[in-house]
């Protein structure tokens, strides 16, 4: 490779969307902003899938059988994000899992906070799979996903 | 699976940060070396499959348009194929159905990533849906950390094993990229310095996982007839199989993981393997993460459930073990994500045809290659062997 630099073009994109929910996700999000956490159930292969699909990727078929789920659950696994990048929904460290609600049969993504995180020792002690966690609210509520704060240990 | 495929050349960038050539000639560097290492010409070819992960790492949206005339596809047919992480093998899969249908007798497939160009963490932070996996899946290392934790617990392998087993691991592929003139980071480093790097996301540390790279890999596929009438020692296609799962990362189970397991179940089929870890005589594992080899060992059959880390302390792995991996170095390091898939079939085809030079594995006949792709969602292999 050559020792010589040659030039560089430096650009940015930004570009605007508007997504469309849809029917399903729009009652899932709406759901959120009034606490409940709403999975469907596929009447083929009997699983309750959270967050709520119109379909089931499995069975590929439609699916409207709405049932509220537990705010409480299982840890199925985690990760504490140490280093920071692009795009985090908070700066670190924090910790984000895997949780499988009470009356789902799928798990679903989200943080796991409420605790210190800064020693790595303490939050394996306080993280061991299979920890039981509860979903704590934000304040205000938009009809999002970060409308459940964090999971927290209980 | 239809009429047999050969292999017949393959060609690298030197992989690294490449500021020093635009995205097209980084891409002709590689072809260029193709058409050399196989001795034909761009005349010879019927079409040319590309493909990165994703178009925006670049800045460039539609890279067929701006590389099609750096992958010498002027005059003819050319085909995307984009799967993620996985892009490189799907790349290679595209190009294998072509020739194998008969409508083509000869194609290139380019795989091309210059991921230094970009902010490539939040260029890969817009692979994923805003509504509910986004904020918890961008920065890979974290969904790879609890796939990991999630491996652990269940077989409950003790923490330290797992963790001197991961740093092993990766002392092996970057003593293996040392012998490799196109690898990017080379740089011999310790146990102790893998165990001490920089915590990414826990267990995860700076030493288990792979860089940003620029590169490109073209490989060329032929059908017999050509590849006989070429007469260059060949590489011939003995499986080739691709699974996906949900979108949603927690619909599946990532430790008895589905892609990877079922794909290699029906590539073994097609290649007649009935003990994948006597068989094989080695493997391009794609690896950005150490931790997650140990768990492919596992679902790829060379392993048995939960003893991988024992494998790899042992020396099972060891370029002279009985089942070399990645003596290429992997995507540990080297990783053009575009690119890094098709990279592993191109060092199993430079193996299987005794091309390998220092990296080559004494008689190698038998070679697994693999990527994968998605927050865990698809896993792909191409079975590369030394007879048709
Ligand atoms: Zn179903």
């Amino acid at each position: 490779m050559s020792k010589k630099e040659y030039k560089t073009f430096d650009f940015e994109l930004s570009l605007p969307y508007r997504l469309a929910y849809g029917p399903t996700w729009t009652r899932f999000f709406e759901g959120l902003q009034e606490e409940k956490i709403f999975g469907t159930k596929c009447h083929q292969c009997n699983r309750v899938l959270v967050p709520a699909r119109s379909f089931c990727p499995q069975c590929f078929v439609d699916i409207d059988d709405w049932v509220q789920v537990s705010n409480e659950g299982t840890l199925v696994t985690w990760a504490l994000i140490s280093f920071e990048f692009y795009n985090q929904p908070k700066k670190p460290p924090y910790a984000a899992g895997l949780i499988k609600l009470d009356g789902a049969d799928v798990s679903m993504f989200h943080l796991v906070d409420g605790f210190d995180m800064n020693d790595l020792d303490k939050v394996k002690e306080t993280l061991p799979i299979g920890r039981r966690v509860k979903a704590v609210w934000s304040e205000e509520k938009k009809g999002h996903i970060l409308d459940i704060k964090y999971f927290q240990p209980i | 699976m239809g009429r047999p495929v050969a292999i017949i050349g393959t060609g690298q960038t030197k992989h690294g940060n490449r500021r020093d050539v635009s995205y097209p000639e980084l891409v002709r560097e590689a072809v260029k070396a193709a058409f050399e290492d196989s001795g034909i010409t761009p005349k010879d070819i019927d079409g040319v499959v590309s493909g990165t992960m994703p178009s925006m790492m670049e800045g460039i949206g539609m890279t067929q348009f701006y590389l099609g005339d750096a992958m010498a596809a002027v005059g003819k047919p050319i085909l995307k194929t984009e799967t993620c992480g996985s892009t490189g093998m799907s790349i290679a899969h595209t190009a294998y159905y072509w020739v194998c249908s008969g409508e083509a007798d000869m194609v290139l497939a380019v795989g091309h990533e210059k991921m230094r160009e970009g902010e490539s963490q939040a260029v890969m932070s817009s692979c994923f849906d805003p509504f509910y996996q986004k904020y918890f899946t961008s920065g890979a290392p974290g969904i790879f950390a609890m796939q990991c934790q999630d491996w652990a617990t269940r077989y409950n392998i003790p923490e330290e094993k797992v963790r001197d087993a991961a740093a092993l691991l990766s002392v092996i592929n970057r003593d293996n990229a040392l012998d490799n003139p196109y690898a990017h980071i080379k740089r011999k480093v310790t146990v102790e310095d893998v165990k001490k790097s920089p915590i990414i996301s826990y267990p995860i540390r700076l030493l288990d996982v792979c860089p940003n790279s620029d590169g490109t890999c073209a490989v060329i596929f032929a059908s017999e007839e050509k590849a006989k009438k070429i007469g260059t020692k060949a590489a011939w296609v003995k499986g080739v199989a691709y699974r996906g799962e949900e979108y949603n990362f927690g619909d599946g189970d990532k430790v008895e993981w589905q892609s990877a397991i079922q794909c290699a179940k029906q590539a073994y089929e097609q290649a007649g393997i009935t003990h994948p870890r006597k068989e094989l005589d080695l493997v391009e594992i794609y690896n950005p993460f150490t931790f997650q080899e140990l768990l492919i060992f596992e679902c790829f059959g060379f392993s048995e459930r939960g003893k991988a880390c024992d494998d790899i302390l042992n020396g099972f792995y060891n370029r002279d073990g009985e089942l070399p991996c990645d003596r290429s170095g992997g995507v540990l390091c080297t990783n053009p994500i575009g690119a890094a898939g098709l990279i592993r079939v191109a060092e199993a085809a430079m193996q299987v045809t005794g091309k390998a030079q220092d990296r080559q594995v004494e008689g190698a006949r038998l070679a697994l290659s693999h990527a994968l792709g998605g927050v865990m969602q698809f896993n792909g292999l191409m079975i590369l062997g030394s007879e048709l």
